[in-house]
């Protein structure tokens, strides 16, 4: 690379030599291409499933059939599923968007208050919160059926929303901050210099470029709330508030049920997730190394 | 203190959420306990304190002592596999190929994904059904000839060793090592595009291999990654819960971890001191991990 031509005589050796090594070399991503690709084909071998399965009539999906492809690609099992699951659908997005935007507001505040506009204390306060991160939610679970009920919450929906909200808090907080602290201090202390309080830096000169923290931090709290088992299964007694996870457990739970249709009922509750991982899955790298703290 | 106008806000600002989780987070702990301790042990709340009853019965209880070494086992096999995994797919992409977004993409879809939806098409493809009801994998081996290696997975009663049963949950794992690996991967990956590159520079100057490059200069580097990835794995692995509903049931007692015990507890024998007193020492269990973990993360970032 750094070698002129003009030196040519020197470099027939040299180059014949390096010419070898590339033989030698381009064998290691041979390998390596082959190693990846492996892998994935092993990470997609539910996602096949998923889908043929998904597809088939019930008359093939026995043991005979399993791995092949649907020979009439069937709705069946899909229309059967909508119909099951959607209602319980519609019940995760009234849990889930409300949610999520309430959590990420909040996570907002916070990062910024830890990290711009820091009070005394401020980091023994976001390990405070951390830990709750951490915490299995089976150790406050019980504790929280009984206070919710005693609130007597119109719905339960908007209770399971709200334990949400408030459990979302460290994490939601933890991203902020982290996206925070790249921004210099110098912007803040010009803010103060021109004699602005705290909330108008907060909205017009940090809200503005806070965009990427909040698309990582809605993600992750959308993904997260959407695949919820627990809190769902602890908080929601009435049946026509399950989330999806709750109904698609109870649906495909009995084993019983047709392959196709649980596998295209799985499918289906697991849409509008992979729809945001597909479209905004940089995003959702992010956050995941957020989550890992400083790792 | 003079300063308080200055720093008064930020303070005010957090305050709502600082009272959430003291109320949400610290005091239902608190209240979780009072309940372990109490003698709630029927339908009928009641508060009244009667002593560590709850936990000598966890003591004695054989299917609680099951649970546990259910845990262990999936413990054990699933932070291996996605630590060995992650950090084989890291290595691999470490360098730069090409399609390299799309591998990162395939390795970590499967977390968008819940356990329960993941459950159904593990439960499939680990299906112990015999015969004319089989399914996933073991019919591949069937199909393969290798029906040595078709087996009962997660209903696997084998001991592993002594008296900790069973190899069923060495297969339960799997699910788990699939939706998790690609996680383990991205942070491996972030760890070994952290090394300098005038760090790997300067020792293939002085005339290192590119193996010797890794073996000296990247993995001592990875040691915090490491870490971190084992109180990640370790503290999901602790309070899983869905995976085991999904596949196993509620009921399946080859499956059972705490977290699925302490449901059953609640639910079927309504004894919540005694659910209780499970959910506290799975607190106990991850305080452990994660408590000194976070103290030490939160004070190496100060020093820098």
């Amino acid at each position: 690379m750094t070698a002129t031509p003009t030196t040519l005589p020197a470099q027939g050796p040299a180059r014949s030599k390096r010419g070898w090594k590339r033989v030698k070399k381009a064998r290691a991503p041979t390998i390596k291409y082959t190693a990846l690709l492996i892998f994935a084909v092993i990470v997609l071998m539910p996602v096949y499933i998923l889908i043929v399965t998904g597809f088939k009539g019930v008359a093939e999906t026995d043991p005979a059939h399993a791995w092949s492809l649907p020979s009439i690609w069937s709705l069946s099992a899909w229309h059967e599923a909508w119909t099951q699951l959607s209602p319980y659908m519609l019940n995760s997005f009234k849990l889930a968007i409300p949610a999520t935007i309430l959590s990420t507001a909040l996570g907002c505040l916070n990062g910024f208050a830890l990290s711009k506009w820091r009070f005394p204390g401020a980091d023994i306060v976001f390990t405070f919160f951390l830990f709750g991160m951490f915490i299995p939610y089976q150790a406050v679970m019980i504790p929280l059926t009984e206070l919710l009920s005693k609130l007597h919450f119109p719905a339960q929906l908007p209770q399971l929303a709200l334990a949400h909200i408030i459990y979302g808090i460290p994490i939601t907080t933890l991203i902020f901050r982290n996206y925070y602290a790249t921004i210099p201090e110098d912007l803040m202390e010009a803010s103060r210099m021109d004699g602005a309080g705290m909330l108008r830096t907060l909205w017009s000169v940090v809200l503005p470029i806070s965009i990427p923290a909040f698309v990582v931090a809605a993600i992750w709290q959308f993904t997260s709330i959407w695949n919820d088992f627990l809190f769902a299964v602890f908080i929601i007694t009435d049946p026509s508030q399950y989330p999806v996870t709750v109904a698609l457990n109870n649906t495909t739970g009995s084993l019983v049920s047709a392959y196709n249709l649980q596998m295209s009922a799985a499918l289906l509750a697991s849409l509008p997730t992979l729809v945001v991982y597909i479209l905004l899955g940089r995003y959702f790298m992010r956050g995941l190394m957020a989550g890992a703290l400083k790792g | 203190m003079k300063n308080i106008r200055r720093w008064g806000p930020g303070l005010l600002l957090v305050s709502p959420s600082i009272i959430l989780i003291t109320i949400f987070v610290y005091g239902l702990i608190g209240w979780n306990v009072k309940v372990s301790l109490s003698n709630w042990r029927q339908a009928q709340p009641t508060s009244h304190y009667s002593g560590i009853g709850a936990y000598q019965d966890l003591n004695h209880d054989a299917a609680f002592r099951q649970s546990l070494a259910h845990l262990l086992v999936f413990t054990i096999v699933f932070a291996l596999g996605t630590l060995i995994i992650g950090w084989t797919l890291a290595l691999l992409l470490d360098k730069g190929v090409k399609g390299e977004g799309f591998f990162r993409a395939v390795f970590l879809f499967p977390m968008a994904i819940s356990f329960i939806a993941a459950g159904i098409v593990w439960r499939w493809l680990m299906n112990p059904a015999p015969g004319n009801r089989a399914t996933g994998l073991n019919v591949i081996f069937d199909k393969l000839g290798l029906h040595a290696l078709a087996n009962q997975w997660y209903l696997d009663s084998n001991p592993v060793i002594g008296g900790i049963r069973s190899w069923g949950m060495a297969a339960m794992a799997m699910p788990a090592i699939w939706a998790l690996s690609g996680y383990v991967m991205a942070l491996y990956l972030a760890g070994f595009r952290g090394v300098p590159e005038e760090l790997r520079e300067a020792a293939r100057m002085d005339g290192a291999s590119e193996l010797r490059v890794y073996r000296h200069v990247v993995f001592p580097h990875l040691k915090p990654v490491t870490l971190a990835a084992l109180i990640i794995i370790g503290h999901i692995s602790i309070k899983i819960f869905d995976l085991m509903v999904a596949i196993g049931g509620k009921q399946g007692f080859n499956t059972q971890t705490p977290a699925v015990y302490m449901w059953i507890q609640i639910y079927d024998r309504s004894d919540f001191a005694k659910g209780a007193a499970i959910a506290t020492l799975l607190l106990l269990l991850i305080s452990v991990l994660v408590i000194p973990y976070l103290i030490y993360t939160v004070r190496s970032e100060r020093r820098s």
